[in-house]
């Protein structure tokens, strides 16, 4: 399975190395190395590479490369899936997953790192089982243990491996008993230059925060469960019930957690939120384009559209960008020639406006192909599918906890072509 | 050194400890002390090694005190050592590397104070040191002291150390293996297995036997957690010494019956890197498998999911075979048997094993786990096993899966690729999930392409071709020339829209030609979908020009225009491929545009000299063709042309322009091929096919590391065909210990009662429970299969058992007559059904027939075996004797050996008598075919032989001096289970005794079934052994004799030890191709004729029609 995990920064600095089998050689990144100077993007190096002895298998998540060695066949999405938990934990342990957090916390990342495989096989990636070793750092903990002396690794051995839900923590407490679920959904789509659906759908995601005190068993059941087309679930989701009754049953895991993800069927048609009226035009001579780009609210079932941005990525010959918001700032990053554009709240009114002129690099030809642009919004209490959850029951503990559901519809990848 | 001689008698391991053990103790006087002391214990370990688990401890015991008592003195001299080092260092090499000597000092002394905070500290930076790669191996010492500290962070930062840096400091590392021996014995679980799981971490080759005995110990352990972390174990200690593989798998085996969810992924991972061609071990795990998979945590499950889908191929029938051609063959079988009655099952079209739909129905839910690797597992599993309409199930989790992260799609997108060229249908409802984003990374937006490319058909190409008309736009250049060859494929493949995608293409191709040709575009509004294709990039316009060669060259109708539009292109093109395949156009087609191409022929020649390779060849051979039909314009262009070729850089053009020369210019010289130079240069040349990048990746397995990079990785286990005749289902019945056991009426499958419970109850308790539930869970058994499963299991389940009597029976004693009488008789009531068999029509019908007897056999068998009468034996064994002794009658004893198969025991006690010489080689031979297995790695071969060898050699002669390896007599007591492993076992050891031991083999062959490639080779290695034996004049047989490690089978050079595991001599290998479904993907080997000498026995066999 998995030899040896490397990571490696943005800029192609080895700056962690763990072997879990015999110590391989860092020349072997090397070879990574070269495609990732070849791909240009570090999102273009192709995440399964072959070398004469080994087999690099990589990801690419907040600015870094994980990249680990195989010597033999193992499936990638394996591999891929798991270095993503490792990210996952990171992320959960130290806030974000990012290189100087890492290095900062090296000593951590090394404990769990070698708590999560053994001889290259997963052993513990639940985040329950793992905070239970090993604690995550907090400011205060860590003035604590200066002073005491105290360490960061848990006294007791975890014993939520053992246990048939091992996702769960043992003797869980609290004074407050709350279980919030957020329902998140996401519209993915592309528009074509009339403002045409291309193509649409809904994913949903059911986010959980489970603060309940013992071992409750939990029962969500929604009011029109037909919607969802296709499910998946936290292993704690008891299968047999979805299917019999479509109702969710678990014992939910301590603190933060993915209940499940789902897909909205694709007969029903998606309700695109806003709409895009746009023109970008470069001009046959002169080496300049005009840009004019008007958003108005479409379908969005009485409720206000925030945090609204536009981000268009300008083809490489543009040079500067000169643009006037009606509403909201406009930047142009001069490297990734980048104009993002936050809007903000979106008013029906007083639609957003965005118009000016595009410079490009003098003798260079014009683009054929005009950016497209990429809009994303959230809209607070709607689920744009229409899904609501109907009840939360508990069984297996006496105290009554407090309830809550909220929704909130985002734009996935929202895309306009132009 | 007196211990290498103790040590002899031990395999590899113990030897190479020994050497080791040298070595230490030439370079280091005070760890070569504690080795000692350490080989000491050893060689009392190993020497009881069977009988000892106390001693063991006692001596562990004493290690540890030694251990501990020089730790303490260890440590002055090495300081001195290091203290040595540091000055020369410091001479040396000047300023970093004496900061970098004098930071680990510090460390040192860190270390070495009695402050457990000063410890913790010196360990973290030490860690830090580590994570980056550089050497803090100096430390070691210093670090392995606190191994056993009471603080935990520090004792785990040690084990990272130890383990980092065990395998370099190897002495040093023995140092702290008293304390992990220690906490093997803790009560707490955890530590338990912490310390198991560092020890067998430590890749130090002299603990093999420490670790091999901790193994042991934790598989039975009370705490799943630690059998879990010992079938960890098993794999490092694979990797570390492989000569521990009899061990392991022994230890393999009985994990494999662990019922724990905890222990099932992690031993079935031991299992795929130990042993994953020993098949055998799964069989009555199989179900419970099936049953746990759900329950088992999710990486386990990846693994399980992977194993059984190998498992499967190998043991169902395929569920794709066309009913029609599956139903003639039995019809025509079961026409010419009357007297057959258990055909019922395989009288239906095709109905799926239980165990089959089992698998396949508990992997569903799978599908909606949040693991991608899981679902991706379970979508191959599907793609592999499941009956073609079921397939469409794990296309909805496939394209959820695309939500995910980018190397997720990636990998996933791949397998859809795979997928969609066989199944379009699977996906095409799907069809807009792939479509392409700006915002994609390059990979990802060429494998989308690829899956909407294989997608098109006639209803949905307008679709397609519109989104595609968008990607040709696109900023990113290898993408766009990507789509344009995708629309190249879609033109090839779908016949309505191929003019649109020329003409698109052409105009593409126009806009290089500046702006004039952007406005001629616009006022032509003739091609309404492609007008739009505004494209100027070099890449693009030459991908459409070798595109467009192409689709004229599958297009051979009127395109004058085309190529007219071509040639006015050319000046402005400048990519050499584009260039060349303008030039071929031109010449292809010269009769089509007489005018234009001598004109293009004209430019050429002036630019000949700073053109490309590829260019120059090309228009060499437009000189050539352009001679041939118009020589009067050209004759003097291409004189010229040639002339410039004749003095060219490039040897290649220089060889083309004489070969061309010859061929086309009538000299003296050039002879008779003049005549056909037109016919030659203007023959008319096929269509390429535009195919799919991922045509030929099907060969892999799904999902696998292969697949994804398309070359055979390392450790591969290629996916068997499915066998033409399903394997006796009654292997995967669970064993019942109960004498009499109540069968419900059930297929014998166990089914989870309920799906909230984990599983933990008693297997014999499941089987009773869950056999009414099975029946009714499964629709495709229809009640009639069911029926005849149902004796068939019960009695099979007695006949397993008493064959496993049996043998273990002949093992230890050489009488085995109760068991061989009841044997006889079962064979004697087989005889009555051969003879009424009639001759077949063809081989291939026999085959058929004899395969099918084999798999309903052992329910006649267990039949007669409950009666207890011996009498009838006698004569039937004489009638063996009779057919042994004189080769002569072969017709007679054609259908008559068959029934023999069963009894091997009579021949045995037969042979006992009579044949001695040849027992000899009986041994002798076994012996040798094992070495030739050991070599090649094949176990399914070497456990054949060694249960041959234990079943016919050891009882009859008690050969045990020719059977060196100790394990030889632990494995064969294990190993004999599976009741269809003894048959083949049993047909083994009478093929060594018959004369006629072809023809014996021809019923062998055709009573199993055929995949088992590896029997056969076992057979043709034994004919062929038995030939060089036999006629071995005896010097040399003596000499072989003493010394058998020379011995090397050189008789068949097909299969000799260097061939690749798995490898079969395809010289032995016959008349099985034809038996093959037409879908299995290897090719079995060529066959080459057989031997005189078999090939008569083979006409033997069969009835002359």
């Amino acid at each position: 399975m998995i030899n040896s995990l490397f990571l490696i920064s943005h800029s192609g600095d080895i700056f962690l190395e763990k072997h879990w089998k015999s110590v391989i050689s860092r020349s072997v990144c090397d070879y990574f190395l070269e495609a990732k100077e070849k791909a240009g993007d570090p999102e273009n190096v192709a995440p399964v590479l072959q070398t004469p002895h080994h087999y690099l298998i990589s990801i690419y998540r907040g600015k870094l490369f994980f990249l680990s060695v195989t010597q033999t066949e193992v499936p990638p999405l394996f591999v891929i899936e798991f270095l993503h938990r490792v990210a996952d934990t990171f992320q959960d342990y130290f806030g974000d997953c990012s290189e100087v957090l890492i290095k900062e916390n090296t000593v951590t990342v090394y404990e769990l790192l070698e708590e999560m495989l053994d001889n290259g096989f997963p052993l513990a990636t639940e985040s329950n089982v793992l905070k239970e070793m090993i604690r995550p750092p907090t400011i205060l903990r860590s003035v604590v243990n200066t002073l005491t002396g105290g360490s960061n690794v848990g006294g007791t051995l975890p014993t939520g491996q053992l246990s048939n839900v091992p996702w769960r923590r043992a003797g869980v407490k609290y004074t407050n008993n709350e279980a919030y679920f957020d329902v998140i959904e996401e519209i993915d789509a592309i528009l074509d230059k009339s403002g045409t659906t291309v193509f649409a759908e809904i994913q949903g995601v059911i986010e959980a925060c489970v603060k309940l005190t013992g071992m409750p068993d939990l029962t969500l059941s929604f009011m029109n469960p037909r919607l969802l087309d296709d499910v998946s679930f936290h292993p704690c989701v008891r299968f047999k019930r979805w299917e019999s009754e479509h109702v969710l049953s678990f014992i939910p895991p301590d603190g933060n957690f993915r209940l499940m993800s789902y897909h909205v069927s694709s007969q029903n048609l998606v309700a695109i939120p806003v709409y895009v009226k746009q023109n970008i035009s470069f001009l046959e001579t002169g080496s300049c384009g005009r840009l004019d780009i008007t958003i108005g609210p479409k379908q969005t079932m009485g409720k206000t559209v925030e945090s609204l941005t536009v981000t268009i990525p300008m083809p490489k010959s543009v040079l500067s960008v000169n643009l006037t918001a009606t509403q909201g700032t406009c930047t142009f990053d001069l490297t990734t020639k980048v104009v993002f554009w936050d809007v903000g709240k979106l008013n029906p009114q007083k639609l957003p406006n965005l118009r000016g002129s595009i410079s490009i690099q003098t003798g260079a030809p014009k683009p054929e192909e005009n950016p497209s642009i990429n809009i994303d919004m959230k809209i607070q209490q709607l689920a744009i599918s229409g899904l609501k959850v109907s009840r939360l029951d508990m069984y297996g503990e006496k105290y009554k906890p407090f309830k809550g559901v909220k929704y909130v519809t985002k734009a996935g990848k929202f895309q306009v072509r132009t | 050194m007196s211990t290498t001689a103790l040590y002899n008698d031990q395999q590899g391991g113990a030897e190479a400890a020994v050497e080791a053990g040298q070595e230490t103790t030439a370079t280091s006087s005070s760890s070569g002390a504690a080795f000692g002391l350490f080989s000491t214990d050893f060689k009392k370990m190993n020497g009881g090694f069977s009988s000892l688990r106390l001693e063991a401890a006692g001596a562990m015991r004493t290690v540890l005190v030694s251990a501990e008592s020089l730790q303490l003195t260890l440590k002055p001299e090495l300081t001195q050592e290091e203290q040595a080092l540091t000055h020369a260092a410091g001479a040396g090499s000047g300023r970093p590397k004496e900061t970098l000597k004098a930071g680990n000092e510090d460390l040192k002394e860190m270390l070495e104070s009695n402050k457990e905070s000063l410890k913790l500290e010196a360990m973290k930076r030490i860690v830090q040191l580590i994570s980056k790669g550089k050497n803090a191996s100096d430390l070691f010492p210093a670090v392995v002291k606190n191994v056993a500290s009471k603080n935990i962070e520090l004792k785990k930062l040690v084990y990272v150390y130890l383990v980092r840096y065990a395998e370099e400091q190897q002495d040093l590392a023995l140092l702290s293996i008293s304390t992990f021996q220690r906490a093997l014995k803790d009560p707490n679980q955890f530590i338990r297995a912490s310390a198991l799981r560092v020890l067998s971490s430590i890749r130090v080759p002299i603990i093999v036997p420490i670790m091999m005995l901790a193994i042991k110990e934790a598989a039975s352990d009370l705490s799943p957690y630690v059998r879990k972390t010992s079938a960890h174990a098993i794999q490092k200690l694979y990797s570390l010494d492989a000569d521990q593989k009899e061990q392991l798998i022994e230890v393999i085996e009985k994990l494999l019956k662990d019922k724990s969810t905890l222990v099932a992924g992690s031993v079935v991972m031991a299992f795929e890197e130990v042993c994953p061609d020993r098949i055998d071990l799964i069989h009555i795990n199989y179900r419970k498998l099936c049953n746990l998979l759900v329950d088992v945590e999710e990486w386990g499950q990846v693994v399980i999911i992977n194993m059984l889908t190998r498992y499967a191929r190998t043991q169902f029938a395929s569920p794709w075979k066309e009913d029609g051609i599956f139903d003639e063959n039995e019809k025509a079988f079961y026409d010419s048997d009357s007297e057959e009655k258990q055909g019922q099952r395989e009288a239906k079209p095709y109905i799926m094993d239980p165990d089959h739909r089992l698998l396949l129905r508990n992997t569903k839910p799978l599908l909606q786990s949040r693991n991608t690797a899981v679902v991706m597992a379970v979508a191959q599993l599907y793609w592999h096993l499941a009956p073609r309409h079921e397939v469409s199930i794990v296309t909805k989790s496939l394209v959820r899966l695309l939500r995910s992260h980018r190397e997720v799609q990636y990998v996933v997108l791949q397998n859809i690729a795979t997928m969609s060229i066989q199944r379009k249908g699977m996906f095409e409802p799907h069809m807009k999930s792939f479509y392409v984003r700006s915002t994609d990374a390059t990979h990802i937006k060429t494998l989308k392409l690829e899956i909407l490319t294989n997608l098109a058909n006639e209803a949905n190409i307008s679709t397609i071709l519109r989104e595609f008309q968008t990607y040709v736009k696109s900023q990113d250049k290898a993408f766009a020339a990507a789509t344009i060859q995708a629309i190249g494929r879609c033109a090839t493949n779908i016949s309505e829209v191929t003019d649109t995608c020329l003409n698109g293409l052409v105009l593409l191709l126009s806009n290089r030609d500046g702006r004039k040709m952007r406005g001629l575009v616009r006022s032509s509004p003739g091609q309404p979908l492609l007008v739009a294709w505004v494209v100027s990039t070099e890449t693009v316009v030459a991908e459409s020009v070798v595109v467009i060669k192409k689709l004229l060259q599958t297009q051979p109708t009127q395109h004058c225009d085309i190529i007219k539009h071509m040639a006015k292109l050319f000046d402005n093109i400048t990519v050499p491929m584009a260039r060349a395949s303008i030039l071929w156009l031109m010449g292809e087609y010269c009769e089509r545009v007489p005018k234009i191409a001598p004109d293009v022929l004209r430019k050429m020649a002036k630019t000949f000299t700073s053109e490309e390779d590829i260019v120059k060849l090309q228009t060499v051979n437009l000189a050539a063709k352009l001679y041939l039909t118009n020589s009067k314009q050209t004759k003097l262009l291409t004189q010229y042309i040639l002339n410039l070729g004749k003095y060219d850089q490039n040897y290649d053009i220089r060889d083309r322009t004489r070969f061309i020369r010859q061929l086309i210019v009538p000299s003296e010289k050039s002879g008779a091929l003049n005549k056909y130079a037109r016919r030659i240069l203007l023959a008319s040349k096929p269509a390429p096919v535009l195919e799919s990048a991922f045509k030929d990746r099907d060969r892999f397995q799904l999902g696998t590391l292969s697949h994804s990079l398309n070359i055979k990785t390392t450790g591969y286990q290629e996916l068997s065909d499915w066998p033409a005749v399903a394997p006796d289902p009654s292997v995967r019945n669970v064993e019942v210990i109960e004498p009499v056991q109540e069968w419900a009426p059930s297929l014998g499958k166990a089914k989870k009662p309920k799906s909230d419970k984990f599983y933990s109850d008693d297997e014999e308790k499941e089987e009773e429970g869950s056999g009414s539930g099975s029946e009714d869970s499964s629709s495709s058994s229809s009640s009639s299969g069911s029926s005849s499963e149902e004796s068939g299991s019960e009695s099979e389940e007695e006949s397993s058992r008493d064959l496993e009597k049996t043998s273990s029976d002949s093992e230890k004693s050489s009488s085995g007559s109760e068991a061989s009488s009841s044997e006889s008789e079962s064979q004697q009531k087989k005889k009555k059904r051969a003879k009424k068999v009639t001759p077949r029509k063809s081989k291939q019908a026999a085959a058929d027939s004899d395969s099918d007897e084999n798999g309903n056999g052992p329910v006649g068998k267990t039949s007669s075996s409950s009666a207890e009468s011996s009498s009838d034996s006698e004569s039937d064994s004489e009638e063996d004797s009779s057919s042994d002794d004189s080769p002569a009658p072969q017709k007679k004893t054609v259908a008559k050996t068959k029934p023999k198969v069963m009894s091997p025991f009579n021949l045995i006690k037969e042979i006992k008598e009579n044949l001695k010489v040849d027992l000899q080689n009986v041994g002798f031979t076994g012996l040798t075919l094992l070495r030739a297995a050991d070599k090649k790695l094949q176990w399914n071969i070497h456990f054949h032989v060694v249960t041959f060898i234990c079943v016919t050699a050891i009882p009859v002669t008690g050969f045990p001096s020719l059977l060196p390896p100790p394990s030889f007599d632990q494995r064969k007591s294990d190993k004999i289970r599976p009741p269809g492993t003894l048959r083949f076992v049993l047909f083994f050891s009478l093929l060594l005794f018959a004369s006629h031991s072809s023809v014996l083999f021809v019923c062998c062959v055709s009573s199993l079934e055929l995949a088992e490639w590896d029997f056969m080779v076992l057979y043709a290695m034994f004919v062929r052994l038995k030939h060089v034996c036999f006629s071995l004049p005896d010097s040399a047989w003596h000499k072989s004799h003493t010394n058998p490690r020379d011995i090397v089978p050189a008789a068949c050079p097909g299969s000799s030890p260097g061939s690749p595991p798995g490898g079969t001599c395809p010289k032995h290998l016959t008349r099985e191709a034809s038996r093959r479904h037409p879908d299995q993907i290897p090719e079995p080997p060529q066959l080459a004729p057989l031997d005189v000498k078999e090939q008569w026995l083979y006409s033997e066999s069969l009835p002359d029609d």
